[in-house]
């Protein structure tokens, strides 16, 4: 629901690696906002990275207790053989900050990957067919959508996993919880750009010619409604991510010996606080804070930059009004003639419609 | 996150043209349905409440379960009532919540309407200081923002906005405490006041259970400041997060309205710059902004929940994690049932505003 107008113009001579979801963005950014986009993917692959390479990079198990020296011992100051300190159950902070980023990246990938397929699921469904299955669903996900997400997910946590449990079960619990939270947004937008869809002129030709509603559905409504999902997908990963944070603060996280939280580790540094240990709250947050940052980041900056009226122009192109079609005919654009064939030569291209057209771009 | 535009209208395409036809019907007529729409929205999560809680089985078995042999469990729980069918249960239920009776916590034996009472009255005064801080600080900054768009300050705020919502409240919480609490030792760690003013407060006639208030009542000035150094930490935490939002808000909308033509001739007739923001191009932003700070009383509620465990501020979410660890789920049912109707009812609020300030919305 963020945007309405997705720039999809690409001139069909550019190469393919400039087409790239990403690097398109990239290229089309200028100034402040390509240095937070590039700065939120900076962020954000070095946290995939992390990670990936997790087990290399931690110098200790996350459950680990001791080595050959004997138990590490609780709350140490950070230094020597524990960079960060050690937390008050014994574990080494380092090392949990860095397993944690698997915790997390495993909680984000199932809730997001399951809120789309439900949420996508239902919108189809429900703004095709319309009816009452359609009111009742709205007001449903609604109602849903008006709560809070965190409160809805502990309901969820008691429900799947009764409170705490082991690894699968933790991740799949959290991302369960967190699923039911994000469906409404998933649903809302998918129903809201298929009835819009639905009454396109390509959808009744292929309503004439004899489709099946199941494949005008998916080859036809689905395809040309996913425009704003990498949107959303980018915003909810990094809220499920705080939604986790959450309900492991609260209790509902997974066992300090199945996997590595970082809400559990604040939870448990809530008294180490008072004491004045900073160390063993403060790295699990910034690890929160920065990967939130950085997904966050990329994702309002694709967010302005599929929005003309926010996305920041080079200077002379003040009154490029234009705002690109929302597609009427797939790849269709106002740099196409107005048959919306693509890539008619005839017809010349408008003045910064797209900053890939851009005259000035070579400065 | 980003979904900072007013809500995508219904799409009315392809159904019921009888609506168009009827334009209005005033004002009375919105507001009614708005207020109808309440009932199925607090129905609805009440409904989902006790239908996902039970199926992790009775209340009493969660609770008592370890505590008491076989026999005694089922004594208390057909007792309760709660060996019956399900759908009785839940009919009878329905018809309490609609009384206001939400029967009694397991764990500590008391009316849950009366735990409502006291933590609610603790949780409003959180929310409501939290919501003077993120006016305070989101709301001018988000003008600063919009003047100097792309500009240094605009770059700057929109970093400050996004740590804002990076940073979970808990983990804002905690740092606060530290730094404040525990480094500087100029304000109070947690609680809502300290023990000496909260046996003077005990003492008066009638309390509200705002402790702010009752502060006032006592008329002593060394209790009421007390009470307000307690509500400081608390309230920086819970206000900054929805003050990110806020800005952004503000931001955006206002770089809409500053765009217009008549923000343009109020410019050439030498409005000031100041005055040009503040009157011109903030009035008529305030819509979706009040829309979405309506929305945002959810997400206070859900930051409500983690703020007062970090600060040990004994409001509805502190009780109800110390419910959900004691499994009694009586409360914990109450409790989101109470949460939904202040929802739904806020949504209402924010409705009938809206349509108060601006006519095209009583469509």
């Amino acid at each position: 629901m963020a945007t309405l107008t997705s720039d999809t113009t690409h001139s069909p001579k550019a190469p393919l690696w400039t087409r790239l979801p990403i690097v398109h963005q990239v290229r089309q950014s200028v100034g402040l906002q390509r240095g937070m986009l590039v700065a939120g993917l900076i962020i954000t692959g070095i946290f995939i990275l992390t990670a990936i390479f997790a087990p290399l990079l931690a110098p200790y198990g996350f459950s680990q207790l001791r080595d050959e020296n004997g138990t590490f011992g609780a709350q140490l100051e950070p230094g020597g053989n524990h960079l960060l300190g050690t937390t008050v159950g014994g574990y080494d902070v380092l090392s949990r900050v860095i397993w944690g980023s698997q915790t997390a990246i495993a909680v984000m990938v199932v809730a997001v990957v399951l809120s789309i397929f439900a949420g996508v699921a239902l919108g189809l469904v429900s703004g095709y067919f319309g009816g009452w299955l359609d009111r009742v669903l709205v007001v449903v996900c609604d109602a849903v959508y008006a709560f809070p997400a965190l409160l809805l997910a502990i309901v969820m946590g008691i429900v799947i996993s009764g409170g705490r449990s082991d690894l699968i079960g933790g991740i799949l619990a959290a991302a369960i919880s967190i699923t039911v939270v994000f469906i409404p947004q998933y649903f809302r937008v998918i129903r809201a750009e298929t009835v819009r869809i639905k009454a396109e002129a390509y959808v009744e030709s292929a309503r004439v010619l004899g489709a099946s509603s199941g494949r005008i559905m998916f080859r036809h409504v689905l395809r040309n409604a996913t425009r704003t999902l990498p949107l959303i997908f980018t915003l909810n990963a990094s809220e499920a991510l705080l939604t986790l944070a959450g309900l492991g603060f609260i209790g509902f996280g997974i066992e300090p010996s199945s996997a590595a939280e970082w809400g559990y580790d604040l939870n448990k540094s809530l008294s180490d606080v008072t004491s004045g240990i900073w160390w063993s709250s403060l790295f699990p947050g910034l690890a929160i804070v920065l990967v939130v940052l950085g997904i966050t980041l990329v994702g309002e900056s694709l967010n302005d930059l599929a929005d003309p009226r926010l996305r920041s122009r080079r200077a002379p192109g003040k009154n490029a009004g234009v705002v690109a079609a929302t597609s009427v005919v797939a790849g269709g654009t106002l740099t196409a003639g107005p048959g919306g064939v693509d890539g008619l030569e005839t017809s010349p291209p408008l003045p910064d419609v797209h900053p890939n057209d851009d005259p000035f771009e070579a400065k | 996150m980003t979904t900072v535009a007013m809500k995508p209208p219904v799409p009315a395409a392809g159904r019921s043209p009888k609506k168009k036809t009827s334009p209005g019907g005033g004002i009375s007529r919105y507001l009614l349905i708005r207020f109808l729409l309440i009932f199925p929205t607090i129905f609805i999560l009440v409904s989902m409440v006790f239908w996902l809680m039970r199926t992790t089985g009775d209340p009493i078995t969660a609770a008592l379960g370890g505590k008491l042999g076989p026999d005694q469990l089922a004594e208390l729980i057909s007792n309760a009532g709660y060996d019956r069918p399900i759908f009785i249960q839940y009919v009878e239920y329905l018809g309490q919540v609609f009384t206001g009776n939400f029967g009694t916590t397991i764990s500590t034996n008391r009316p849950v309407s009366e735990v409502l009472f006291t933590y609610g009255s603790a949780t409003a005064e959180l929310v409501f200081y939290s919501l003077i801080v993120a006016f305070i600080v989101g709301i001018p900054l988000g003008m600063i923002a919009a003047y100097w768009r792309d500009k240094a300050p605009d770059a700057f705020l929109r970093v400050f906005a996004i740590l804002c919502y990076a940073t979970p409240v808990f983990f804002a919480g905690l740092l606060l405490k530290l730094v404040f609490a525990v480094w500087f030792k100029i304000l109070p760690p947690s609680g809502r006041a300290s023990i000496g003013s909260e046996l003077q407060m005990q003492l008066l006639p009638d309390k509200t259970g705002i402790y702010f208030i009752d502060a006032i009542k006592t008329g002593d000035p060394m209790v009421l400041s007390d009470v307000l150094m307690h509500a400081v930490l608390p309230a920086l935490a819970l206000g900054l997060l929805t003050a990110g939002v806020f800005l952004r808000l503000v931001r955006t909308n206002v770089i809409g309205t500053l765009g217009t033509d008549y923000v343009n001739a109020a410019r050439s007739r030498g409005v000031n710059e100041f005055r040009l923001v503040r009157t011109h191009a903030y009035r008529p932003a305030l819509i979706p902004i009040i829309t979405v700070i309506g929305l945002q009383v959810a997400l206070l509620l859900g930051g409500a929940v983690l703020t007062e465990t970090t600060f040990e501020w004994k409001g509805l979410g502190f009780v109800l994690i110390e419910f959900i660890k004691a499994r009694d789920f009586v409360a914990v049912q109450g409790i989101v049932a109470l949460l939904a109707v202040i929802v739904a009812l806020s949504n209402f609020i924010v409705d009938i505003i809206a349509a108060l300030i601006d006519p095209r919305v009583r469509y």
